[in-house]
């Protein structure tokens, strides 16, 4: 069983380091783990898809909350939300093929991105299945290359997980209170 | 305007610091040239950065403050990993402060350049690198709070010598201790409604009490709510001086070598209750038959021990003594006859097998040292362990009253622990008297500590139970593999000797007879003086629930024990 969770972070050096250490030390087994910038200054955000069962996942949340630098972990696994993944492959696409590789395109609603004489760069967005499906269906033209992202995931409707002015119900303590960082002013 | 070294000591002052365990090197040696311009703090130079860390963890363990161990870059900020793991491992709020390379030689395998946060990353509850003299004050107020909210442990500060070197504005006055966090707590009516029903419907209760119950100071709540309710405790290693040992209430430590009545008293339980404990595979067994029959409350302030090791039916998080005290008043008063009068049958059957029965044969036995050694103290001595067999021997055979009086490597077991944090401890607490319990092995590892009491001038008291051997690994090969000592057999320098090296008292004891009067002269002798106690070599320690076994399946004391030494006498 995958869970997701929605990790904010402190955008200091080596908080993925220190996430990814939790992870590997306590066993569990990460399937994707993305992070970036959010429109919070200072703070990234990770969208974590962990091998685990539901009795695990608060032990996963009550580790990451051990991490000073993590401001707000959300299992969002039973939340409606919305999963994304981006994909850009490279197949072999000689003229003859190049046709039947245009409609696999087509019915996913993905995007050429390059054009060369002997093959095609595409890239699509989609949940893992659609991406999984894509793939499948320009395999057997010989895939020369490719790369996923992993997921990316946000609950549906208006409310967000995690906003500013919204103190962290986090065991740890604040490690943001120290005053010598910035991080966070915007929500403490 | 300020250096940040000289900005490290008065944050150190200003958090109440007196005492500074260390060793000093090139990356830190600015810190240490300021200070001479701080008399208020007292410097212990150690042997080994191992033992500064030990220190200062028996240091906080033995009177509740944060310990501060000091290194330099490279190898001693690396010689401080094991004591760091060690004090992560007991909850043990430490702030180690290492000197590194100057930042614009970070990253280049500079000379004496090591990557000790990333080393030090899974065995502290945070780190930082301090680049800035600007930085070293917010960061230092950070780890001490870090270190001593919630569960407390270790934090690392790695300064950078530029950082330590360059100056910045800093207002000492305005310095203040930053106040601890509060840990994540759920004070939900129903659950606590629950928790009270299921404790006043049970009949079979047993209190599991840890370390967590001394880190809370839950003491007088602990007691309240056993008196109360009559429910017996049984305590964890860690736990135990968390409940005064001869209260009637008291079964004794459990798990791997507690007493059968303990262990059984917790198997046929219809409720556990664990407070400030972690359910660690040395108490439980295999967890399969663990406790089959009772429902289990947990009250803990750490959210991911929560169904980690055992499924609880009830977690009531927070600090264990404000827990305590919200259940204490809907508590309904027992008297639990059938139960506790139960257990003290149990108690009975163990009692004859109980090798204090031991008449003198000649023989002199480790649990015989330790049993004169509570009578002589009158179990009011701290008392600071090593790993091994002694270890196991202290917890069943001193019996501990009072809070913080046992201070001992539980979780990570480490070897080498006892001198230094005797040392710490006496620090911490310079009116006590101390006494360190080694075993020949582990005593070995951090010896060279003795110079550093004998410099401070310290008044300690050391007794080595020199059996020969790698006592507690002997006794698994003599269990569980065939008898073969491989690599356990061990030579040891005469530690009389050894000690009137170092300037202190030496004294070398071979029978039962020699035992108190030993004590006592290590007593009197101001100073610290060291006994060598040379005991049986093949002894083992009983019971003991093998590992993987069910915690009810112990190997007992052998009865032909008693037999062949009452023949014998
Ligand atoms: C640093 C370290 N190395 C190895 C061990 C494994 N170990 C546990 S007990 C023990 C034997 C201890 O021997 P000694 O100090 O003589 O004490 P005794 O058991 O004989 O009382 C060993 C080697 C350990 N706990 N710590
Ligand atoms: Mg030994």
């Amino acid at each position: 069983m995958v869970r997701t969770f929605i990790v904010y972070v402190a955008d200091h050096p080596g908080v993925l380091n220190r996430v990814s250490s939790l992870f590997r030390r306590r066993g569990y087994n990460i399937e994707s783990l993305t992070v970036g910038h959010t429109h919070l200054p200072e703070i990234s955000r990770m969208t974590v898809v962990v091998a685990i069962d539901a009795q695990g996942a608060p032990l996963v949340e009550a580790n990451l909350y051990k991490l000073p630098e993590v401001l707000h972990v959300h299992d969002i696994s039973s939340v409606p939300s919305l999963h994304r993944e981006l994909v850009i492959v490279k197949v072999a696409a000689s003229q003859d093929v190049r046709p039947e590789v245009m409609r696999v395109v087509e019915a996913f609603r993905a995007r050429v991105l390059e054009v060369a004489t002997e093959s095609l760069v595409i890239e699509a967005t989609g949940s893992e299945d659609v991406i999984d499906s894509l793939i499948e269906g320009v395999r057997p033209y010989g895939i020369l290359e490719m790369t996923r992202t992993g997921r990316v995931a946000m609950t549906r409707g208006s409310a967000p997980v995690f906003a500013p002015g919204q103190v962290p119900p986090k065991g740890a303590a604040p490690f943001w209170n120290s005053g010598h960082l910035t991080v966070l002013r915007n929500c403490s | 305007m300020r250096t940040g070294a000289q900005i490290l000591w008065e944050c150190l002052i200003g958090e109440g610091v007196k005492h500074v365990f260390g060793y000093p090197g090139g990356a830190i040696l600015p810190a240490y040239d300021a200070l001479c311009g701080y008399p208020e703090i007292h410097h212990v130079l150690v042997r080994h950065e191992q033992g500064a860390t030990h220190m200062a963890d028996g240091y906080a363990r033995a009177g509740g403050g944060v310990g501060v161990a000091m290194a330099t870059s490279g190898p001693g900020a690396t010689n401080m990993v094991t004591g760091i793991a060690t004090a992560m491992m007991d909850s043990s709020p430490i702030v180690c402060i290492t000197g590194q390379v100057g930042s614009k030689f970070l990253g280049t395998d500079a000379f004496q350049e090591t990557d000790i946060t990333g080393i030090t990353l899974p065995i502290t509850k945070h780190n930082y690198l301090v680049k800035r003299a600007e930085d070293v004050a917010p960061t230092l107020r950070a780890a001490f709070q870090l270190a001593r909210s919630g569960r407390p442990g270790p934090v690392l500060v790695d300064i950078t010598k530029d950082a330590q070197q360059s100056s910045c504005e800093f207002d000492r006055s305005a310095y203040i201790p930053m106040a601890l966090t509060e840990g994540k707590q759920n004070f939900d009516a129903d659950q606590y409604a629950t928790a009270i029903d299921m404790i006043n419907a049970s009949e079979r209760p047993v209190i599991l009490a840890g370390h967590g119950v001394l880190l809370s100071n839950a003491m007088d709540e602990l007691r309240e709510f056993a008196e109360r309710a009559s429910i017996p405790i049984a305590m964890t290693l860690l736990g135990i001086g968390g409940f005064p040992a001869s209260h009637p209430l008291n079964l004794g430590m459990m798990g791997m070598h507690g007493e059968a009545w303990v262990n059984h008293a917790i198997q046929e339980a219809d409720l556990l209750l664990a407070f400030g404990m972690r359910f660690d595979d040395r108490v439980t067994g295999t967890l399969k038959t663990y406790a089959p029959h009772a429902k289990k409350i947990h009250v803990e302030i750490d959210p991911a021990e929560i169904n980690k090791n055992v499924r609880v039916d009830i977690a009531l998080l927070g600090d264990v003594r404000q827990v305590l005290t919200r259940l204490i008043p809907d508590l309904a008063r027992e008297d639990r006859q059938r139960w506790l009068h139960y257990i003290d049958e149990l108690k009975g059957d163990s009692a004859v097998r109980d090798i204090q029965k031991l008449p003198d044969s000649g023989h002199l036995y480790a649990a015989h040292v330790i049993h004169d050694l509570w009578r002589e103290t009158n179990g009011n001595s701290i008392v600071v362990t090593d790993v091994g067999q002694h270890q196991m021997w202290e917890a069943q055979y001193y019996k501990h009253e009072q809070p913080r009086s046992l201070i001992t490597s539980g979780g990570l077991g480490t070897m080498g622990f006892a001198l230094p944090a005797a040392i710490g401890a006496k620090f911490a607490r310079p009116e006590a008297e101390i006494w360190v319990i080694a075993g020949d092995g582990g005593f070995q590892m951090t010896m060279a500590e003795l110079a550093t009491a004998a410099q401070e001038e310290l008044d300690l008291n050391i007794a080595v139970i020199n059996n020969g051997y790698l006592g507690m690994v002997r006794q698994w090969q003599e269990f569980f593999y065939d008898r073969r000592y491989s690599a356990t057999p061990l030579l040891s320098p005469d530690f009389a000797k050894l000690a009137e090296a170092f300037g202190l008292l030496g004294i070398t004891a071979r029978s039962r007879n020699q035992v108190a009067p030993a004590i006592r002269e290590a007593r009197q002798r101001r100073g610290t003086a060291l006994i060598n106690f040379m005991v049986e070599q093949e002894d083992s320690v009983f019971p003991m629930v093998p590992s993987g076994a069910a915690l009810h399946q112990m190997i007992r004391r052998p009865s032909p024990l008693v037999e062949t030494a009452a023949s014998e006498a």
